[in-house]
């Protein structure tokens, strides 16, 4: 029998507002541990919830990003369970009333364009986090995580192999990194995904048990969870038997997937209505007002590098990858419109760059009026691309104009005949058996000498005017 | 002069004119605590010392005779299930008995910023489960009137502690009758606020959409007072209310309640012993010669009330006290044991049988076969009873009832009888699970002497109206002047 993946995502996104969604905590990464929480996020009685405006903002620019129907009412509902990272026993989430259902995001895939259903978007708080130091046989709780806001994106079955799943995230991550309401890291946790999986028979004959998966901490970990998952159950299906409806975790060490214990799956989440958060109303001034901020969507971005800039799709998905980059990319085409040089400069010695030096794209020195000179003066044989190399690594780290920096380190090419002449006349003297193999017709030799002329003028020389002089010499002297 | 059986606004005035410094009445009142407290029990924490320093500054820098400042130098109590800074907070209970906040409670904070002098924390049922103050972990608190009597609950210590004088006033809560039940039982005023007008940050919750903070005082005029030094809205609680402004209670207090019209609605009534009926309808003939107009109503969905309030408190509360286990709490060193292993023992051990049923049946409505037939079912019908109650409170501007159907019980006989208990809260209940005002005052005395309070429930706001009809009817009587008490004896 043949059989059919259908896999339905749940994602976490955690949003990327400075405070808590319940509480004026921090919410920076890598802080001290413990050091940013409250009463409120400790779910000490006494303490209330209050919601954090901007976070429910957020969550509506991602449900219009992600074409659900916002609702006209959304209320916050108490999921329980008994874990140490979740300090009140229960989390507060959306069960009841979300802010959004039924939307939907179009993805490429090797079969063409493919729409994956979304059912539901809801805003709820994150857990804690637990250290655990087997060696001193304790377990540590940090709660500078709790009461961090985090979206959760769910979708119906329709994706069917783990590389429209990765398609689909990273899609997904990319919306969100466009509209700016979380930096996606899933290093950092801050993008998580659990996998809903059953297999269907080809002929839909057969329908399987949905199974849960998560604990899966990366691309990587999705995907050979899926195709794991999809051998586990083909076989208990060939062999006639049922699959169990669970969750399972990712062992990543081991790489297979585990039934989790019974307490971790947590039976009946008892769901009741937050009785210390009202119901809001959503109207539709506020979400005409959030959908003013709305900005362009990666999708429409891609359309143009590749239509209008004549892109690769290498190219593109590159820029695209970060937001700020492709952003750089566009201004600077205002400036200099030649499309696949400024992707070229940018994607290969710009983010080389921004990496050696570890950072951003936002802080860095250079403006696209910098790089448009820059580009002109190679343009118009003022310096040679390896010397323009050179200034623009200045420019990166000093913020200098590329004029100045050729004109205080006399950068400019050397295009006086005269002077490339001697040159010339130099190094013929002094590489007299490269000479006479070129006579004896070994052309290659011209690359090296035009080399060692090129290194006597420190790279300066015109290129073009030298290599002229060069053969011409060559040549003369051969007759 | 036995400064501490005044009310609030008669040591305002000695205060005031320099008669008297609030160290004299603070002096007095602790001499009482020192007199009777061991008696009663009706606390569970107090910190002489730094009352006594507080009332020192006071003297030292207040000035003198100003307006506004009703509650400088009164000394006061609050139920000890709201958080104070500089005490600890215990709900009375063996999970939080070393339990400490490291913030006041608003209310609390609203009464230090006006210069009352928190004096101690007052006794209640564990966890404000019960009406009788016999689930605390600490002694039983006792009525002042009869010492083998309860003093109600779960504010009992807060209604005994005023009654017999031990305070000025005292703040409860009040989650299906809290305050006005004991108040009633200890021959005081008590009222639950309209839910929004109080807030409740720091109030470590029951029942979030049925819990408020209230004051407990020895006359109606001490009432209004008390509620505008702890009404307003507050960003630290949603459901605080907004965008209105707060009267001067005390501008109600003498308004003329000719043609105020007054229900009394029949349901209440039928389970009240002959005592308590004759008193209500002889409450009911005065308000007659006060010039009101009354007459009897129905109160249709009133039996579904108890039931509704039960399965709905029981939910929250079930939610509520899931945070209480050792690892935040800590209370005792259960390091070599499992998250499970800590989990189960300390919750065995550190709630009350009372408290664990409400966990257990809360829980139980809450299960996701249970949902719709309980819970959800009790929230349909909460609705409809609050719109019955405010279609009445349409035809009529209060409705008049008994507090309870009876006067306060002996010690251990709630436990014997736990179906029937729930009785004694259907006059109560109505109030939190519509949201509404109401106030319980003294009208009159069983044949064997003890207090007997009756409520009247008003519309959202209406505590102005409340206040305007209690003050009416206690000072053209006397009940409210009685005192007591086994501790004269
Ligand atoms: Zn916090």
């Amino acid at each position: 029998m043949e059989f059919k993946k259908a896999i339905g995502l749940e994602v976490h996104i955690e949003l990327s507002t400075s405070r808590k969604l319940f509480c004026n905590c921090n919410t920076r990464f890598g802080a001290r541990p413990n050091s940013q929480s409250c009463n409120i996020c400790l779910g000490r009685p006494g303490a209330m919830p209050i919601l954090s405006r901007k976070a429910v903002d957020y969550a509506i620019l991602a449900g219009l990003a992600l074409n659900l129907h916002i609702s006209d009412y959304m209320s916050f509902d108490r999921k329980a369970y008994y874990y140490p990272d979740l300090p009140k026993a229960y989390q507060i989430t959306q069960y009841y009333q979300p802010i959004g259902v039924d939307g939907y995001i179009d993805i490429e895939t090797n079969k063409g364009p493919k729409r994956v259903r979304i059912k539901r978007l809801h805003l709820e708080e994150d857990a804690g986090k637990l250290i655990h130091q087997p060696e001193k046989q304790i377990t540590k709780v940090d709660y500078n995580r709790a009461g961090i806001p985090l979206i959760e994106v769910v979708t119906e079955p329709d994706l069917n192999t783990a590389e429209e799943c990765q398609t689909f995230l990273e899609q997904l991550r990319l919306i969100a990194l466009y509209l700016g309401i979380s930096d996606c890291k899933m290093e950092e946790g801050s993008l998580r995904c659990d996998v809903n999986i059953s297999l269907n028979s080809k002929d839909s004959k057969l329908h399987g048990t949905r199974v849960e998966i998560k604990n899966l901490n990366s691309f990587k970990a999705i995907q050979k969870a899926i195709e794991y998952e999809f051998e586990r159950q083909r076989e208990i299906l060939v062999k006639g038997s049922t699959i169990v409806a669970e969750t399972r975790r990712w062992n990543d060490k081991l790489k297979k997937t585990e039934s989790m214990k019974k307490r971790d799956r947590g039976d009946d989440y008892r769901y009741m209505p937050d009785p210390e958060l009202p119901t809001i109303r959503i109207g539709d001034k506020r979400i005409k007002h959030i959908s003013l901020k709305m900005p362009e969507l990666p999708a429409t971005i891609y359309k143009r590098f590749r239509q209008n800039y004549c892109l690769s799709e290498k190219d593109a998905r590159l820029l695209l990858s970060i937001p700020d980059l492709a952003r750089l990319f566009e201004a600077c085409l205002l400036e200099y419109n030649k499309p696949q040089v400024l992707c070229n400069w940018l994607t290969g010695d710009l983010l080389r760059l921004i990496k050696e030096s570890n950072t951003d794209i936002k802080s860095i020195k250079l403006s696209p009026m910098m790089i448009k000179d820059l580009l002109i003066m190679i343009d118009n044989g003022l310096i040679s691309t390896t010397i323009a190399r050179k200034v623009f690594i200045d420019m990166f780290y000093s913020g200098h104009k590329p004029q100045l920096i050729v004109e205080r380190k006399k950068l400019a090419q050397v295009t006086d005949q005269k002077t490339l002449e001697a040159v010339t006349d130099l190094v013929l003297k002094q590489n007299k058996s490269s000479v006479s193999d070129y006579k004896a017709g070994k052309k290659k030799v011209l690359s090296y000498l035009m080399g060692q002329a090129m290194e006597k003028t420190e790279g300066k020389a015109n290129p073009v005017i030298l290599k002229e002089i060069l053969t011409s010499r060559l040549d003369q002297s051969k007759s | 002069m036995e400064l501490y059986k005044l009310t609030v606004h008669e040591v305002r005035d000695l205060i005031d004119s320099k008669a008297i410094s609030s160290s004299d009445l603070l002096k007095s009142i602790l001499g009482r605590i020192n007199e009777v407290e061991n008696k009663l029990n009706s606390f569970i924490t107090i910190d002489t010392d730094s009352a006594l320093d507080q009332a020192k500054k006071l003297d030292e820098t207040r000035p003198q005779g100003k307006q506004g400042l009703d509650l400088v130098g009164i000394p006061y109590g609050v139920k000890d299930n709201i958080s104070t800074k500089d005490m600890p907070t215990s709900c009375a209970s063996k999970m939080l008995r070393n339990y400490r906040t490291n913030y006041d409670a608003t209310v609390v904070k609203k009464l230090r910023d006006k210069g009352a002098i928190l004096v101690g924390k007052l006794n209640l049922d564990s966890f404000a489960i019960g009406s009788s103050g016999e689930t605390s972990y600490f002694t039983n608190t006792k009525n002042p009137w009869r010492l083998n009597k309860v003093p109600g609950g779960s504010s009992g210590g807060s209604a005994a502690a005023v009654a017999a004088d031990l305070i000025m006033f005292s703040l409860g809560t009040d989650t299906g009758g809290s305050i006005r039940q004991p108040a009633a039982f200890c021959g005081i005023v008590g009222m639950k606020p309209t839910y929004g007008l109080v807030s409740r940050y720091g109030l470590f919750p029951l029942a979030s959409s049925l819990d408020q903070i209230g004051p407990l005082t020895k006359d109606v005029r001490d009432c209004a007072i008390v509620l505008n030094a702890i009404t307003g809205h507050d960003q630290k609680d949603s459901s605080s209310i907004d965008k209105y402004s707060y009267p001067d209670y005390r501008s109600f207090l003498f308004k003329d309640i000719k043609g105020l019209r007054i229900g009394i609605p029949q349901e209440l009534l039928k389970d009240a012993s002959l005592d308590v009926k004759n008193h209500i309808k002889k409450a009911a003939k005065h308000y007659v010669e006060l010039g009101a107009k009354v007459e009897e109503t129905s109160f249709k969905l009133s039996k579904y009330s108890v039931p509704v309030y039960f399965l709905i408190s029981s939910a929250e509360a079930a939610s509520n006290l899931a945070r209480f286990y050792d690892i935040n709490y800590k209370s005792e060193d259960h390091s070599p044991l499992s998250f499970d292993e800590i989990y189960i023992k300390s919750r065995t051990e550190g709630f009350a049988s009372s408290v664990k049923r409400r966990i257990m049946i809360g829980n139980l409505a809450l299960e996701a076969n249970n949902y719709e037939d309980y819970y959800l079912q009790a929230t349909k019908i909460r609705a409809m009873i609050r719109k019955e109650l405010e279609k009445l409170l349409k035809d009529f501007d209060l409705l008049l009832s008994p507090t309870t159907p009876s006067v306060a019980f002996n010690f251990s006989s709630m436990e014997k009888d736990l179906l029937n208990t729930y009785k004694w809260d259907a006059s109560t209940v109505p109030a939190n699970l519509a949201g509404l005002p109401a106030i319980s005052i003294p009208c009159g005395f069983s044949n064997d002497g003890l207090p007997i309070g009756m409520q009247l429930m008003g519309r959202p706001y209406g505590e102005g109206t409340l206040l305007m009809a209690a003050h009416a009817f206690e000072q053209s009587t006397d009940y409210h002047k009685k005192r007591l008490h086994a501790l004269e004896v």
